[in-house]
């Protein structure tokens, strides 16, 4: 589908334009999504978009499904009621490093390890945006933000790592500069049974960029693509050479009982007795 | 000896809150363990999927009130329980159920606090936390009940007001009815009603999924009925969305709180004993107001003429059953298990017509019907 | 009030008294009378104290709590020592004579009854000794009727264990009536 088709199917079109700033990268992962929607062929009345709070929150406002702009955090806690109550939905929840990793931790590893079926992605830019440039879980090392005026002296969590040790079994990383893969990779997820989890490197030009004098959008993209490595290229790559990286591609994938089959399987198995 | 009382069955409250909810039809749960409520969970872990409902423990008490919310969402209907620390934890997302009108239960078995308190003793000390838990202005409806017969009907009550209201609805509870066993009768089909929420009737393009319905209470699809529309804990207009505006604000906060005020007859529910011709009222509610029950018995056996006024809807509060008592009375005396919150309310609309004296315990021991009566016989 | 019966059924946690409590209320109910059945909780339920209340009445009962019961059972010298004072001048002791060998002084009638020797001994499990206790606590109380302290005993007892309980019920009514005998 053109480009003016998919806006038309699938996004509120008296809603746009967004908010977001100029040079964001949040337009190309919802751009992203909803071409992977659109690849699986998902009915879009049997489709939930659900988000929590920061920039990304505002995503699911701006696409045609049953759309659930949550609280900080929750999006995953809210998405486990929609999933599990109507099994039959494809629920996708849309979540910032920020809220996702920081407040909303605790339910990402617990939404991981029940393997549920709901495909989750994070728009990582490495700062909270909507209340303009404070640290994240996901901020590098030394970085600068108006929490960090010093230097971020955290640690940054790979999410990737920690979502598959928690338990997904679909887990893959991408960028808005390499947009064809990320499309690849979040259909993939849809289209995986269980807990899929794609961490999106985006760049925050406004609140991250400016203050760590990474350029304006077009340099923070050309930075996704000198620092990003594909999955496959790394495996060959010693660790020396990974050394302020990133690596992209599909990450892991598993097979696991998924959570809802396995309520119904409780469900069915009651049923007999 | 009744016909009823012959097909009457021992069960805690905690069990009949169980009971009552799976006769209002309720098809998922999400929870956390905490003392003195866990029984409820554990008894619809046992029984839900055997009516093809779902239970599910999640991480933590927000968590369990977020998929709560959010099954509600998809269509069903969706309890939580707790107790206070937990029912401090759940409040955000309350706040969220209520400004975006996602019908649901939250049982809060009250117990002693504040903090981690005494985990197994009774308290009535989240009487407020239950109207202002969470920020902002909300509407709220609590109940609370005085038997385990009441943790039942209440507990169909908390559902079909909870559909009827879109709201979120409080079954305040506390550790004494929660845990103590007595025998109820559970109702046949048809001794009770059943309520569901309205449904839009017009097709997905002309749903707005926020403009209020005859009753001010917007009829709601659920996600995926193919209504596709847009739910957000921002302020929003009738079409769900939000545009920062401050008019919006004013329209929707002043509906909210309008369809549970402008319809209280059909909330607010009140026993009274005694007080047709009561010289002095007791306010009280839950256990504490059997205890009066028994006091204003003996009271009468002293030739003092004394009344109950029971509120079974503790918010919105009964205010003109108060109005009233107070012009008909000398006297008013509030015992509660707590410092003095429903007392509160009781001097507020009693407007000096009648003074009121409080009668507190927090020693985690329930108000005796002989302290009421010592209290009774002071003030008299 | 003079219908309404108070029971305290007091022990250590793991004897099941709080079973015993629910088992008994449970019994007053299928009679069709009015019953409330509390208990202590806390850590006190698990290992050290542990106490079970039931009110019986033919009228409602409006305050649920047991202050000043009729009928003590006491399954541990600490539970005698510290609930005997509560016990209503002319009400009821029943001791397990195995854990209270001195009964302290009292103007109550006492029952001093080898309730646990006799699980131990006669069924080989103390653990029905809550079972023994209740059919020695309802054959000298009579609180509520035996047949259906019996449907009661049964409908909560785990499957398979019905006969082993029917035993000590028996032994308990036994032990009753020996005691009333004399």
């Amino acid at each position: 589908m053109a480009t003016k088709e998919l806006l038309k199917e699938y996004t509120r079109m008296d809603k746009l334009p967004h908010i977001w700033c100029p040079g964001c990268g949040h337009g190309i992962i919802l751009g992203s999504v909803i071409r992977a929607i659109d690849r699986q062929k998902l009915d879009p009345n049997k489709t939930s978009v659900i988000s929590g709070i920061g920039c990304s929150g505002r995503a699911p406002g701006y696409v045609k499904f049953d759309t659930l702009h949550t609280t900080h955090g929750r999006a995953l806690a809210f998405a486990t009621g929609v999933k599990l109550a109507r099994p039959e939905l494809n629920v996708i929840v849309l979540t910032g490093d920020g809220d996702c990793a920081a407040i909303g931790g605790n339910h990402l590893i617990h939404a991981a390890r029940r393997n549920i079926d709901v495909t989750t992605v994070v728009f990582n830019n490495y700062i909270y945006g909507m209340t303009s440039g404070q640290y994240s879980p996901l901020t590098p090392h030394m970085k600068l933000a108006t929490t960090a005026p010093y230097g971020n002296i955290d640690q940054s969590f790979d999410l990737c790592k920690l979502v598959t040790a928690a338990g997904a079994t679909y887990v893959a990383r991408g960028t808005v500069y390499h947009t064809q893969m990320l499309i690849g990779l979040i259909a993939e997820g849809i289209a995986h049974k269980g807990f899929s989890f794609i961490e999106v490197i985006t760049h925050c030009p406004t609140y991250y960029g400016r203050r760590n004098k990474m350029g304006d959008a077009v340099d923070m993209l050309n930075w996704q693509k000198e620092h990003a490595i594909p999955v496959k290229a790394a495996a060959k790559l010693p660790p020396e050479k990974l050394k302020g990286k990133f690596v992209i591609g599909e990450l892991h994938r598993s097979e696991g009982p998924e959570y809802t089959e396995e309520y119904q399987r409780i469900i069915d198995s009651l049923k007999r007795e | 000896m009744g016909k009823n009382e012959m097909e009457a069955v021992l069960m805690s409250g905690n069990e009949a809150c169980v009971e009552g909810a799976l006769l209002a039809g309720i098809n998922f749960f999400a929870g956390y363990p905490i003392t003195p409520s866990t029984e409820i969970a554990e008894g619809l872990a046992r029984r839900l999927p055997r009516v093809g409902g779902k239970f599910i423990q999640m991480e933590d008490e927000i968590a369990s009130m977020a998929a709560v919310a959010g099954a509600a969402l998809a269509g069903a209907k969706a309890m939580t329980a707790t107790s206070g620390p937990g029912f401090s934890l759940k409040q955000e997302n309350i706040g969220f159920a209520a400004a975006t009108e996602i019908p649901c239960v939250v049982v809060n078995v009250q117990r002693f606090g504040p903090s981690t308190g005494l985990p197994t003793s009774p308290s009535q000390a989240d009487i407020m936390q239950a109207r202002w838990g969470t920020h902002g202005d909300h509407p709220a409806i609590a109940l609370m009940p005085a038997s385990v017969q009441e943790s039942l009907s209440l507990t169909i009550t908390a559902f079909n007001l909870a559909e009827e209201f879109r709201t979120p609805v409080i079954l305040l509870m506390d550790e004494i009815i929660g845990h103590m066993r007595e025998g109820i009768v559970i109702p046949q089909k048809g001794e009770y009603v059943i309520k569901n929420r309205t449904k839009p009737t017009v097709p997905p393009e002309d749903y707005l999924p926020y403009a209020a319905g005859p009753n001010e209470v917007p009829p709601m699809a659920n996600f995926g009925d193919g209504y596709r529309f847009h739910v957000t804990g921002l302020i929003h207009d009738e079409t769900g969305f939000p545009r920062g505006r401050g008019s919006d604000g004013d329209y929707l906060v002043r509906r909210l709180i309008n369809k549970v005020m402008s319809r209280l007859e059909e909330i607010l529910m009140v026993e009274e004993i005694g007080m047709e011709d009561a010289e002095l009222a007791v306010v009280a509610c839950g256990p504490v107001a059997r205890s009066a029950k028994k006091a204003i018995a003996m009271a009468r056996e002293l030739g003092i003429k004394a009344g109950l006024v029971r509120p079974i809807t503790i918010w919105p509060f009964p205010e003109d059953a108060i109005k009233v008592a107070a012009k008909k009375v000398d006297a008013i005396i509030v015992p509660e298990l707590n410092l003095g919150q429903m007392a509160l309310e009781v001097e507020r609309n009693a407007c000096g017509d009648a003074p009121v004296y409080r009668l507190n315990r927090v020693d985690a021991e329930l108000i005796t019907p002989d302290e009421i009566l010592a209290k009774i016989q002071e003030v008299k | 009030m003079s219908s309404q019966r108070e029971i305290r059924l007091s022990g250590f946690g793991g004897q099941g008294l709080i079973t015993a409590g629910i088992i008994l209320a449970d019994a007053a109910i299928k009679e069709g009378k009015h019953a409330v059945q509390t208990q202590s909780y806390g850590p006190e339920a698990r290992g050290g104290a542990s106490r079970a209340e039931v009110i019986i009445s033919d009228a409602a009962i409006d305050y649920p709590k047991v202050k000043e019961p009729d009928v003590l059972l006491a399954m541990s010298k600490e539970a005698c020592d510290k609930y005997l004072c509560e016990l209503q001048k002319d009400g009821i002791l029943i001791v397990d004579s195995y854990y209270v060998k001195e009964v302290p002084e009292t103007e109550a009638k006492v029952f001093s009854l080898p309730i646990t020797e006799l699980a131990r001994e006669e069924l080989g499990r103390v653990i029905v000794a809550n079972i023994v206790a209740l059919g020695a606590t309802v054959q000298v109380t009579g609180v509520v009727g035996k047949e259906a302290l019996e449907a009661a005993v049964l409908d909560r007892v785990p499957p398979g264990t019905e006969d082993l309980n029917r035993q000590a019920l028996a032994i308990g009514f036994q032990l009753g009536c020996e005691q009333l005998a004399k």
